[in-house]
């Protein structure tokens, strides 16, 4: 009876044994060995660190390296405030419009079928695929004194090159496809079905897509309207060709940031890039915020 | 509201949806479209509903031209196999949606259109919902809200779209009961598609049972069930043993046997022969049509349903009482009590 007790126990011990030391080997077979996992997640921050915090921290430091007066300085400088305002208004025009151009391009593809339409979505990520001095280019191309329409435009005395419109428009053509990219892939997986709906119940077109369609992708909106501005603002090469870099009137922020930079004027420089700095850690984080509300959006159509 | 559809032809490229309809429905009918899927009837619907257009026919609400008029105008209620719930709106505010887009001329004040919603939640019997969302409901739920969403602008006709079809079979059997009683209620002129024979033959007045862009059979759920007009009818519709027979000197052949059935009126050639299940009578080897090797048996409740190798070579399903105990490697006999026979 006590043999019978011990070998129970002696038996149970080494079953538990044989239990630990089998769940240790599923693990390792579900997962790398933990000195690998180490090694991969230190690469991981370590790359982070030297390429994405370090530069940020960089920023910071150099524009506020002669103390916070300086940079404020920096900032109040007419041309800095110019190239402010000049970026806001250049960013204002090319969401506007883009996020037109993306709404009904979005709503053309998802709701509609059409001759071509696998053109028009290759030709939406266009200026995605083309360098963005190539995008400047083209309106060089156009709108210049040797351009297409130089003569015409000269006659007429409208001036886009190397001026606002010329701006907006290179900033427009090269932010164009982010409302549209947003837009596609949620509309199309929403479908037809509740705007049938709600023609069916009386509703006109307006009515339908501004008590339907819209609420049902606000969030892809706001999404793709935050990415546009954060280019919008950013965008440098195609800007750089049709700008014309007159001081005060034509740098927008990335552009003057170069030009302060070549000049020497580190402080200044920095100030100005610590505020487009700012703009994509905003932009970041509201990405962040905006991609849970599109899950919980789908989430919430998955029945 | 009666509604005349004529000559009715939709084509997807190549491919017809639609190939000449006609079909007449009764003010207040409740009229089943079966059929399997590809067969139309959801095309036919879209088009009664002014969703889709046909490439040539006509169709007319009480005699009117209903092809001049937009989904819009056509006061139809449509609901989705999906719902289509608007995803963003509470409960309350999708029922209320109809009653809210109508012309400032004809729209009723706040307190009329929240009585009404009201009502029309009680009709459904989900009241106790209003304040939730699509997403928070079952899909049941979600079914009979997007029916109330469809009564709230007091539609000349109701059209239904696969109204059970996302739903699981005893959800599925409750709604069907409840929609039958509540047309009885609402007494407006509805159609409803379906691929699912039981659901039609249980729920509709009328049946028409479409294959391929064509309406195969227009009946009361008795018709299409004890008498189908057509060889897809039988073989659609009830649980069918369907064998290629000939006829020719009025006698009709299975394989190169006689079989002793009757050939008065059939037209010879090639033709087929169906019966449904339990109308093959279970005797004694020798007698009947058939004879057979009983291979499997399987109990369903009141019935057996047995594999027989027939001795031509052809295996069928027969469905016999439980009475008499069926065994594999029975030899039996076969008669069919009624049997029907298509050319072709």
């Amino acid at each position: 009876m006590t043999m019978q007790i011990a070998d129970t126990v002696s038996l149970q011990a080494s079953d538990a044994k044989a239990r630990a030391h089998a769940a240790a080997a599923r693990d390792n077979l579900r997962t790398e060995p933990r000195a690998v996992r180490i090694a991969i997640i230190t690469l991981a921050i370590m790359f982070l660190t030297v390429f994405v915090v370090l530069p940020l921290v960089v920023v910071f430091a150099q524009a506020f390296s002669r103390g916070i007066l300086a940079y404020l300085a920096a900032l109040a400088e007419p041309e800095a405030m110019a190239a402010i305002k000049l970026t806001l208004i250049v960013a204002a025009i090319s969401v506007g419009l883009n996020l037109v151009f993306g709404l009904v391009a979005a709503w053309a593809i998802a709701k509609f079928e059409f001759r071509g339409k696998t053109f028009l979505i290759t030709l939406i990520d266009l200026p995605f695929s083309v360098s963005p001095v190539i995008s400047g280019l083209v309106f060089v191309l156009l709108f210049g004194a040797q351009g297409y329409f130089g003569n015409w435009l000269r006659d007429h005395d409208i001036q886009i090159l190397f001026a606002v419109p010329g701006i907006a428009l290179a900033t427009t053509f090269v932010t164009f496809p982010f409302v549209a990219r947003a837009l596609i892939p949620l509309m199309q997986e929403q479908g037809t079905q509740e705007e049938e709906a709600a023609i069916s119940l009386g509703a006109s077109g307006l009515q339908t897509f501004f008590r339907v369609t819209l609420p049902n992708i606000k969030w892809g909106v706001l999404y793709g309207v935050l990415l546009c501005n954060a280019r919008a603002m950013g965008e440098f090469g195609a800007v750089s060709v049709v700008s014309g870099h007159i001081r005060g009137e034509t740098n927008t922020m990335p552009l003057l940031v170069e030009i302060l930079y070549n000049e020497y004027q580190f402080v200044a420089a920095f100030a100005i890039a610590s505020l487009l700095a700012m703009l994509a850690l905003i932009t970041l984080i509201a990405k962040t915020v905006l991609e849970r509300h599109l899950d919980e959006g789908e989430d919430a159509s998955d029945h | 509201m009666t509604i005349e559809v004529r000559n009715l032809v939709k084509k997807f490229g190549s491919f017809a949806a639609l190939d000449g309809v006609d079909l007449k429905v009764d003010n207040g009918e409740l009229l089943a479209l079966l059929g399997p899927s590809g067969s139309g009837k959801t095309t036919l619907l879209r088009i009664i509903a002014g969703l889709d257009w046909p490439d040539s026919g006509e169709v007319s609400f009480n005699g009117e031209d209903a092809l001049a008029q937009g989904a819009r105008e056509r006061h139809v209620g449509f609901v989705f196999q999906h719902y289509a719930l608007f995803r963003h709106m509470t409960v309350f505010e999708n029922v209320a949606f109809g009653l809210r887009v109508q012309p400032r001329a004809v729209r009723k004040d706040e307190a009329t259109i929240r009585a009404r919603v009201k009502e029309l939640l009680d009709l459904v019997q989900l009241d106790w919902l209003a304040d939730r969302y699509p997403s928070q409901l079952s899909g049941g739920q979600r079914q009979r809200i997007a029916l109330a969403r469809a009564l709230a602008i007091e539609p000349r006709i109701l059209l239904l779209d696969e109204p059970f079809g996302a739903l699981d079979a005893k959800v599925r059997k409750e709604l069907r009961r409840w929609l039958r009683s509540l047309h009885h209620e609402i007494n407006v002129t509805s159609i409803f598609v379906t691929h699912d024979q039981e659901e039609a033959l249980e729920v509709a007045n009328r049946v028409v049972v479409m294959d391929k862009g064509r309406i195969e059979q227009i009946g009361s759920p008795d018709d299409v069930y004890e008498t189908p007009a057509t060889a897809f009818v039988h073989g659609f519709i009830g649980e069918s043993i369907e064998l290629p027979v000939q006829v020719d000197g009025g006698v009709i052949r299975l394989g190169d046997r006689p079989l002793q059935l009757t050939a008065e009126g059939l037209v010879p050639g090639a033709s087929k022969l169906f019966v449904r299940r339990h109308d093959m009578l279970v005797g004694p080897p020798g007698t009947g049509a058939f004879e057979g090797a009983v291979q499997h048996v399987r109990n369903f409740g009141p019935v057996q349903r047995a594999e027989v190798a027939l001795s031509g070579g052809e295996t069928i399903e027969i469905d016999a009482p439980r009475d008499k105990e069926l065994r594999a490697g029975d030899t039996i006999g076969l008669n069919p009590r009624r049997y029907r026979i298509f050319a072709g």
